[in-house]
């Protein structure tokens, strides 16, 4: 039966991290960008919601919650409308939680996911994209070349959040010219970690560029093993998160916009009673919803085990365009004072750029 | 719980509404094109047969995909089949229990029968609270004077079958929109004429007629709705609120109608390209992807947001839950994003998308009028900006 109704436990679950981004992070937001820090207080508390750990099995030391692409889409929006670059820092260890869980072996399971279900946050990555214009995760130039019982990484990385901090990180790699995951402890010589990145939004996530040079693991430690992984779905999982993450920036924009509109006095009149202006409003109204929609199609799909690389392609690619929009009208419907950083739009503007190149940095 | 999934009977029924457009309305989509005003009585009959899977019309999620398989098949013949159409929706929404059975009675019958709507008049077509058309009482009787043009299947309504029209009129000019009430005028009834029946631009096979009321005498109770006019103060419309609750019902309805319009397109468009070992490469990055590609993939997701938009407002209706910003989201949407994609359908064709010898230059006329009729992209636009800016028609214009 078709239905748009989240279940109880759906909405119980959006109502408190709506509850924390309103509370904890618009109230820090601004500073956080300007500094390029997040308190750690603010982590501890999103930790202690268990957005991560609650679908790690109670065998491993989890809450044994269902894993749900779905649950996470919604709360990836949430999350991000309360802020890109701490959402992306709150969800980072997912990027490596998730696939261990989902393609893991038994073997990787209970070594790695019992470090996630502590009371404190633990950082954990992963590294897929690299520095070149044409980056395509399908067809990487980091390498990985088997050498009787190691794997022999090569190649740069960038983009990769809290690599500094990170107790395991997820790095991918082109083996016989298929995408495998390869897991890489802190401390491996040849993995090298490189300055923090300096980019035009998401300023409070820590990312970083890697340098793999002859790194060595062990064979133990291609994610899921002899099997491997179906990197695809990890890629799909990544697409609907950041669709959904690009929906959540797009509604914090359109909100403040709106607002705005109907205060702005020019002419006699609010601003938002001419067309002109009221239009571009419900335009972008009717673009986030459907984005929204369509994020949750592809993530439905992903529950139910369908191969979704179509509509999770479809919609990352319309999030990306409508996002930028999205924001682009917010800085616009704020004239002069949207460009000034005492309001947020320009910041949300700079980030809404980000998500055509965020590939991987976010995962539900 | 969030679900995209049919039940079996939903999916039966879609694809018998698919299987029937292939059969019926593929075969005949070009000839009734170009033979724009004859009738297609052996597609009318067989339409007949749909009756037991459902009919035509209905509200609910099914119903709705049923029409997008209907106009995939064609446009213009889904609108030539019989059934109570928009004036049904319209008494469905806004007519008594009585009023119900007496007028949609016989939509169930053997006999073809159509229902229509009369809104738009000469002067005034968005701005429908500037109707002329008159509705004065005599008696037990209202009187009803004007002219209604654009009226869809009103010469099958009132001429070819026992049909009926819902007419809007006011019954007190000076009221504005509290004034305006919809009536039933049935087929047969003296005073009320089928006049000039349009030449249109697409969707051909649906009748287009002017109707003409000269002291047309209607029964009492045919009035849909209060005949009291709530006249505290002009700005009092909450009588027309209600009537315009039936847009509510229907907009969800003309976006599917441009959502199956559009995938005709779509369809062909990748049909072409696989034919020529083109296939869509979905999950490439944007950077390696064709300008085609990109055409192609653009095309597809305007239709996929289009339909999540038609769905959730035809969902939210059969849920009883108030559905007015979203059924003019997805009339806004549906009208552009069908507009769009045709139009990109005959430029990536080329020579085969402008030729009369395939039906893409047909689909790209058809889907125009949804971005048209049941409100004006435009005047959707508007409902949307008042509603979510909670602004009333004098805060913004």
């Amino acid at each position: 039966m078709i239905s748009f109704s989240p279940t109880e436990e759906q909405q119980m679950i959006v109502n408190m991290v709506k509850q924390f981004a309103t509370d904890e992070m618009r109230k820090v937001y601004r500073e956080c960008d300007e500094s390029g820090e997040i308190p750690q207080r603010l982590i501890e508390t999103a930790w202690g919601l268990g957005l991560v750990s609650s679908c790690i099995p109670e065998a491993y030391g989890g809450a044994g919650g269902e894993r749900s692409v779905l649950t996470g889409v919604l709360i990836a929006e949430e999350l991000a409308w309360g802020d890109l670059a701490m959402a992306m820092h709150i969800l980072c260890p997912s990027l490596f939680v998730l696939p261990i869980l989902e393609m893991g072996t038994e073997e990787q399971k209970r070594k790695y996911l019992p470090m996630f279900c502590g009371a404190k946050f633990t950082a954990a990555t992963a590294a897929l994209i690299e520095p070149k214009f044409n980056f395509d995760p399908n067809a990487l130039a980091t390498t990985a070349r088997k050498d009787g019982n190691t794997y022999i990484l090569n190649g740069e990385k960038c983009y990769v959040p809290l690599a500094a901090e990170s107790e395991v990180i997820l790095v991918y790699a082109a083996e016989n010219g298929q995408t495998q995951g390869f897991i890489v402890e802190k401390g491996t010589p040849g993995l090298e970690i490189k300055e923090r990145e300096k980019n035009m939004g998401i300023k409070a996530l820590a990312t970083y560029e890697l340098v793999l040079k002859d790194c060595r693991v062990p064979k133990e430690n291609r994610l899921g093993g002899d099997k491997g992984c179906d990197f695809n779905r990890l890629l799909n999982c990544s697409r609907v998160a950041l669709a959904a993450m690009a929906v959540g920036v797009a509604k914090a924009s359109y909100e403040y916009a709106r607002e705005y509109a109907k205060t702005r006095v020019a002419f006699g009149e609010p601003i938002a009673s001419r067309q002109a202006i009221a239009f571009m409003l419900a335009e972008t109204a009717i673009e986030i919803d459907a984005t929204r929609l369509m994020a949750w199609e592809a993530a439905w799909m992903l529950d139910k085990k369908m191969d979704a690389t179509r509509e999770a392609s479809l919609v990352k690619l319309y999030a990306d365009d409508m996002v930028m929009t999205a924001t682009d009208r917010g800085v616009q419907i704020l004239g002069g004072h949207g460009y000034i950083r005492d309001h947020p739009v320009e910041l949300w503007f700079r980030n809404g750029r980000g998500f055509a190149t965020f590939d991987g940095m976010a995962m539900v | 719980m969030i679900d995209f999934e049919l039940s079996p009977e939903e999916k039966a029924a879609i694809e018998a509404a698919h299987k029937f457009a292939e059969e019926f309305m593929r075969p005949i989509s070009r000839y009734y094109d170009e033979h724009e005003h004859e009738e297609p009585e052996e597609f009318i009959q067989k339409s007949m047969g749909l009756r037991s899977q459902g009919g035509v019309f209905g509200l609910g999620v099914a119903a709705a995909l049923r029409v997008e398989e209907f106009c995939w098949g064609d446009a213009g013949l889904m609108l030539a089949m019989p059934g109570p159409g928009l004036g049904g929706a319209a008494v469905f929404a806004s007519g008594t229990r009585e009023q119900i059975e007496r007028f949609l009675k016989r939509f169930g019958e053997d006999k073809p029968c159509w229902g229509a709507m009369a809104m738009t008049e000469p002067h005034c077509g968005s701005d429908t609270a500037a109707i002329s058309t008159t509705a004065v009482r005599e008696n037990n009787e209202w009187v009803i004077n004007g002219e209604k043009i654009f009226v869809t299947a009103g010469k099958r309504a009132m001429e070819k079958s026992n049909g009926l029209t819902v007419v809007w009129a006011t019954v007190d000019k000076s009221a504005g929109r509290a004034g305006m009430k919809p009536f039933v005028v049935e087929a047969g009834t003296p005073g009320v004429k089928v006049e000039k029946q349009e030449k249109k631009l697409g969707i051909r096979a649906s009748d287009t007629v002017t109707l003409v009321f000269d002291n047309c005498r209607i029964p009492f109770e045919n009035i849909l709705g209060s005949p009291e006019v709530r006249k505290v103060d002009k700005t009092d419309t909450a009588g027309f609120k209600k009537a315009m609750a039936t847009f509510d019902a229907t907009r969800p309805i003309i976006a599917a109608m441009a959502i199956g319009v559009a995938r005709a397109a779509l369809d062909f468009v990748k049909e072409t390209l696989e034919k020529e070992g083109i296939k869509i490469r979905y999950g490439l990055p944007r950077q390696k992807l064709t300008a085609l590609e990109r055409d192609v993939m653009e095309m597809e997701s305007q239709y996929k947001a289009a339909k999540m938009l038609m769905l959730r407002a035809v969902w939210m209706m059969s849920q009883f839950k108030p559905n007015n910003l979203e059924s003019s989201m997805a009339k806004v949407k549906a009208g552009l994003a069908a507009t769009k994609i045709t139009q990109k359908a005959v430029e990536i064709l080329g020579p085969l998308g402008y030729s009369r010898k395939y039906l893409v230059e047909k689909w790209m006329r058809d889907a125009k009028i949804n971005d048209i009729f049941e409100g004006t992209g435009q005047i959707n636009m508007l409902v949307v900006a008042r509603r979510i800016l909670d602004f009333t028609r004098e805060q913004l214009k």
